[in-house]
């Protein structure tokens, strides 16, 4: 008991490798990988510039994982708040300064870098719940006036997020943030009576959304409405999963992608391209592979006591599960096209940098477990 | 701090109790996006798999070659020829203005055909090649190749196109090809399952009947193309199979002379093998140029034949039809030997005319032929004896007879355009017209007038069929020599058996007559009618041996002669154009040893002996000149008959 307070406390850094999640660490890394041949395949088989840039990320922001694992948990502590601004600050200004591109404003232009600020929120609304909800006891967690703050915690940057416009990034700030609240004690019939309430109000939103919108949910409703058009998507991510079969087309064998059929493949589609290569079977890995990550993360989350910890680790989990099964569920036909990135897999800096700061959370939780 | 430690250690349990739920959850959803995997990649994974390559691949179809066909010695009556086309890509035309402005400076290029081809390329994918000229001359083709790397989208082809003979004595028969219309595809679903685009069909006659297998198989190209439907790589390409070959029974030397003979007026002539069924020539006049439908008929060309009033595009041997006048004769005289209704020596006083139920009906000769016995009446054509025998005979028999004979179906069962004709008769009348039979009908049907209708072609099958002595024989155009074997082998036999003058029957063929001798006698009438002094054709005969044929000559009126016309005596080259009677003439060749049939008719041509034997007599020299030369490419099958 002495001797584990003080490895802890007085940490080399030689103890500090030593309590690394070395299966996180390594799904991580398999991940990576995994994305690495994706990208490649996903520009028809030759190293271009959406396979090179994401090499590069991934290599740089898997580095960064490591080094911000051994910031002390207690940083991430103190400082949600702080976070929490920042990157809603950046999120405001995106509306000032944005870059615009395809219809909508969200990146910013920081030094050398365009940057997604809701991305990151999605990671930051955690820390900043996952603080809050750690010093609240669990009978005042449904008192409506603890509520203030957490509501208005997600719907400010949900707002500006909406007004973007990006529809489905701003589902999935809320939903993390819903889930965060869910773990800390919520009581479900609130959020039953949320709920009921929000879908009342789903026509007065439906009447807010752009046409863009509107049709892109007909169009998941009923894909054959428009097969050329709004319908394409769905109908060709189908087709190209569908004709993956049981053991896929083969590495660089996929039609669909490298015939361009299929939209948007390095990016929301790459579970698509990936599935149509390697089939039934590699889908099955890449859904194994994930469900061990939130699985590793719960666990972490399991063997720690702090509740900050905890409420994080759950809350990141639920959310690295809802991102997953988002973007599958949309490309599989089962949800709209949303436009939601399939962790890690999916192109994108500020996504990827966003869930990389999140698991370095993860991974300083459980390097200082005996901190909290 | 002790304080909020039960409180805190509940919150933990809560936090745990949740992340039960959640992991719960998560299974639940896994296991449900396993399941869609599941749905798609193996469930459904055929629909999905054929939907893709449906995304995948497309395939051109190659034009496939049709086929040529051949007359009976081998000389080509329709056959393909090279020519030189224009195609386009519209993909990879930049601009299609600057296309047409570069193109009109090298080839003929007008505005009604930039217009044209502005309106088909809206229909077409992009993909899809595209003809812009179909027949261009040599100098043009050459000076295109020259430029062709400077107008992008733009493919010199060499095609093949089809060729018809010019002097049109075909063009009936053959027929004709043209471009695919919307019309065709709707009614054939065959073409519309090798439709390509360029392809031609069968318009008419062989063309047409032919068409399924002459057309061939078109061939493809199978590309595999990305999502803008550029064409990535070749994957695989078939040769399209050529369309079938056909030879015809066909004389084309026979056939020129016939349409020589009768160019200039509006007829046909059929002639065919009394044994076989051959058709040795099927010519109608006026003709035309098939050759100018082939890369479309110009309009004013177009109007031209719509509108001239000889018809030329009706193949008047096969859809013409016409009262068969007296060439019917030989049938009621016939009918009335079998049912026994006269005798040979049955005699009648021809007037000029006869009172029938308060009805006079006239002889074509006024001053009457005096009297008459069968042979004579049939010799000399005398009309009031076949009133008085048809009178005798009724309707009804003689439409048996005549039905028989090939009147009233048609010859033969590939050609669209074919008429089958009208053999009137008490129940046609009811049923067809609603009303009850008239006995003065049966006396104008016995001279083969009134409701009488009949093609050419069953005029000549009539002719063979009783020359041949009153079988039954199947007129056959494509000469299919493994089919024909079997009748061979039956007159085989039945020349054994009359050369022999053996009594067994013959079941092999299908006899028309209960008595030969009445088909014996009918032809010796025939005979006089040709070469005994006032038969109607003596003026046509031919003297020398082995030439000597024999046949019937028939007007047929095309409007009612009221008795005041009568009077005047009306010539027939006074009156107007459409008026004039319809010359008939019926025949077969040699008389000792029979082997061709032969009908004339030329519409409006005044009488029969004038209008139509002497054409018949200049061809029946041409068909007994050639038999030799036939009979060398029958080989060894019809060497004894």
């Amino acid at each position: 008991m002495q001797k584990r307070y003080f490895s802890a406390s007085n940490s080399n850094l030689k103890d500090k490798i030593k309590l690394i999640d070395y299966p996180l660490f390594f799904l991580i890394l398999l991940l990576g990988i995994i994305s690495f041949f994706s990208m490649y395949s996903s520009e028809g088989g030759a190293f271009n510039y959406y396979t090179q840039n994401h090499i590069y990320r991934f290599c740089i922001f898997f580095i960064l994982f490591i080094l911000l694992s051994f910031l002390n948990i207690q940083f991430w502590h103190k400082s949600s708040y702080l976070f929490y601004f920042i990157v809603l600050l950046l999120l405001i200004s995106v509306h000032i300064f944005g870059v615009t591109a395809s219809g909508s404003k969200r990146w910013i232009n920081i030094l050398f870098f365009n940057i997604q600020p809701s991305e990151l929120m999605k990671t930051f609304l955690l820390v900043v719940l996952a603080r809050y909800y750690s010093t609240i006891p669990s009978q005042d967690v449904s008192n409506i006036k603890k509520m203030i703050i957490p509501l208005f915690a997600i719907f400010i940057p949900v707002f500006f997020i909406i007004k973007q416009p990006d529809l489905g990034t701003a589902m999935l700030v809320a939903f993390g943030g819903f889930a965060l609240i869910w773990l800390a004690g919520f009581r479900l019939k609130y959020l039953v009576i949320t709920s009921i309430l929000s879908i009342c109000l789903l026509p007065v939103a439906v009447s807010f959304l752009k046409t863009y919108q509107k049709s892109r949910i007909l169009t998941f409703l009923n894909p054959e409405r428009d097969p050329l058009g709004a319908g394409y998507q769905i109908i060709q991510s189908k087709i190209a999963v569908g004709s993956g079969g049981i053991f896929g087309k083969g590495y660089l064998l996929g039609s669909q992608s490298y015939l361009d059929y299929l939209p948007e493949k390095h990016t929301d589609f790459i579970f698509t391209l990936f599935s149509e290569e390697f089939g039934f079977f590699g889908s099955l890995s890449l859904l194994v592979i994930y469900a061990l990550i939130i699985q590793r993360i719960i666990s972490i989350g399991n063997k720690n006591k702090g509740h900050f910890v905890k409420l994080y680790c759950y809350g990141f989990a639920m959310s690295f599960f809802i991102y997953v099964t988002v973007n599958m569920s949309m490309v599989l036909g089962l949800l709209p096209i949303v436009g939601a990135p399939l962790p890690i897999m999916s192109y994108g800096g500020s996504s990827m940098l966003s869930i990389m700061i999140g698991l370095s959370i993860v991974m300083s939780s459980k390097i200082y477990s005996q901190n909290t | 701090m002790l304080n909020n430690s039960h409180s805190f250690s509940n919150k933990s349990k809560m936090i745990s109790r949740r992340i039960f739920i959640f992991s719960i959850i998560k299974v639940a959803i896994f296991f449900g996006i396993i399941g869609r995997l599941f749905y798609l990649q193996i469930s459904e994974n055929l629909k999905y798999k054929s939907l893709s390559d449906k995304n995948r691949l497309r395939e051109w179809k190659v034009i496939p070659q049709r086929g040529i066909i051949e007359d009976y010695f081998g000389t080509k009556i329709a056959s393909n020829k090279q020519v030189f086309q224009l195609h386009m890509m519209p993909e990879d035309v930049p601009n299609i203005e600057e296309l047409f402005f570069k193109l009109s400076r090298l080839i003929e290029f007008n505005e009604r055909e930039k217009n044209n081809l502005k309106k088909r390329l809206i229909k077409r994918k992009p993909w899809q090649p595209i003809i812009i000229a179909e027949n261009l001359s040599w100098p043009e083709f050459s000076k295109l190749n020259l430029f062709v790397h400077e107008i992008p989208g733009i493919k010199p082809v060499v095609a093949v196109a089809r060729k018809y003979i010019e002097d049109g004595s075909l063009s009936h028969l053959v027929g004709y090809v043209s471009s695919v219309s919307a019309k065709d595809l709707q009614k054939n679903k065959y073409l519309r399952s090798i439709n390509v685009p360029g392809l031609k069909t069968g318009k008419s006659g062989l063309e047409k009947s032919l068409n399924r297998s002459i057309i061939g198989k078109p061939g493809f190209q199978r590309f595999e193309v990305n999502a803008y439907g550029k064409r990535v790589k070749e994957l695989k390409s078939t040769q399209g199979t050529f369309g079938k070959n056909y030879k015809t029974t066909i004389d084309t030397e026979i056939q020129k002379s016939a349409s020589k003979l009768i160019a200039g007026k509006s007829g046909s002539v059929c002639v065919m093998d009394i044994y076989t069924g051959d058709i040795i020539a099927m010519v109608s006049a006026p003709t035309f140029d098939p050759n100018q439908f082939v890369h479309g008929i110009s309009l004013d060309n177009w109007k031209a034949l719509i509108e001239d009033k000889k018809k030329p595009l009706l193949n008047k041997s096969l859809s013409g039809l016409y009262p068969p006048g007296s060439t019917i004769k030989p049938i009621v005289a016939l009918s009335a030997l079998e049912n026994n209704i006269v005798s040979p020596k049955f005699v009648v006083d021809c007037k000029g005319s006869i009172d029938f139920y308060e009805k006079r009906y006239h002889c074509w000769k006024e001053k009457g032929h005096g009297l008459m016995g069968l042979r004579n009446a049939i010799k000399q054509s005398c009309d009031v004896y076949f009133y008085e025998i048809a009178r005798r005979l009724g309707i009804d028999r003689m439409s048996e007879t005549a039905k028989k004979f090939g009147f009233g179906k048609k010859a033969f069962d590939i050609f669209n355009e074919e008429k089958a004709g009208v053999v009137p008769s008490t129940k046609w009348k009811l049923k067809n017209i609603g009303k009850n039979w008239y006995l003065g009908e049966t006396l104008i049907s016995g001279i083969g007038q009134g409701y009488f209708q009949t093609t050419p072609m069953q005029l000549c099958l009539m002719t063979a069929q009783l020359a041949n002595g009153g079988y039954k024989i199947k007129p056959r155009i494509i000469d299919d020599r493994n089919e024909i074997q079997s009748t061979i082998n039956a007159w085989r036999k039945e020349f054994n058996i009359r050369n022999n003058n053996l009594d067994t029957p013959n079941p092999e063929l299908e006899k028309l007559f209960t008595n030969k001798e009445n088909v014996k006698f009918v032809l010796d009438a025939l005979y006089g009618a040709t070469n005994e002094p006032m038969g109607t054709s003596y003026g046509s005969r031919l003297t020398q041996s082995g030439y000597i044929f024999a046949g019937k000559t028939g007007t047929s009126q095309v409007r009612t002669i009221s008795e005041e016309q009568r009077k005047l005596k009306l010539k027939n080259k006074d009156l107007e154009y459409k008026n004039r009677d319809h010359a008939l003439f019926t025949a077969f060749a040699p008389y000792k040893k029979p082997r061709y049939a032969i009908s004339v008719i030329i519409e409006h041509g005044g009488s029969g002996s004038s209008g139509a034997a002497p054409i018949a007599k200049k061809l029946i020299k041409k068909i007994l000149d050639r038999h030799e030369l036939r009979q060398k490419y029958q080989l060894d099958l019809f060497q004894d008959i």
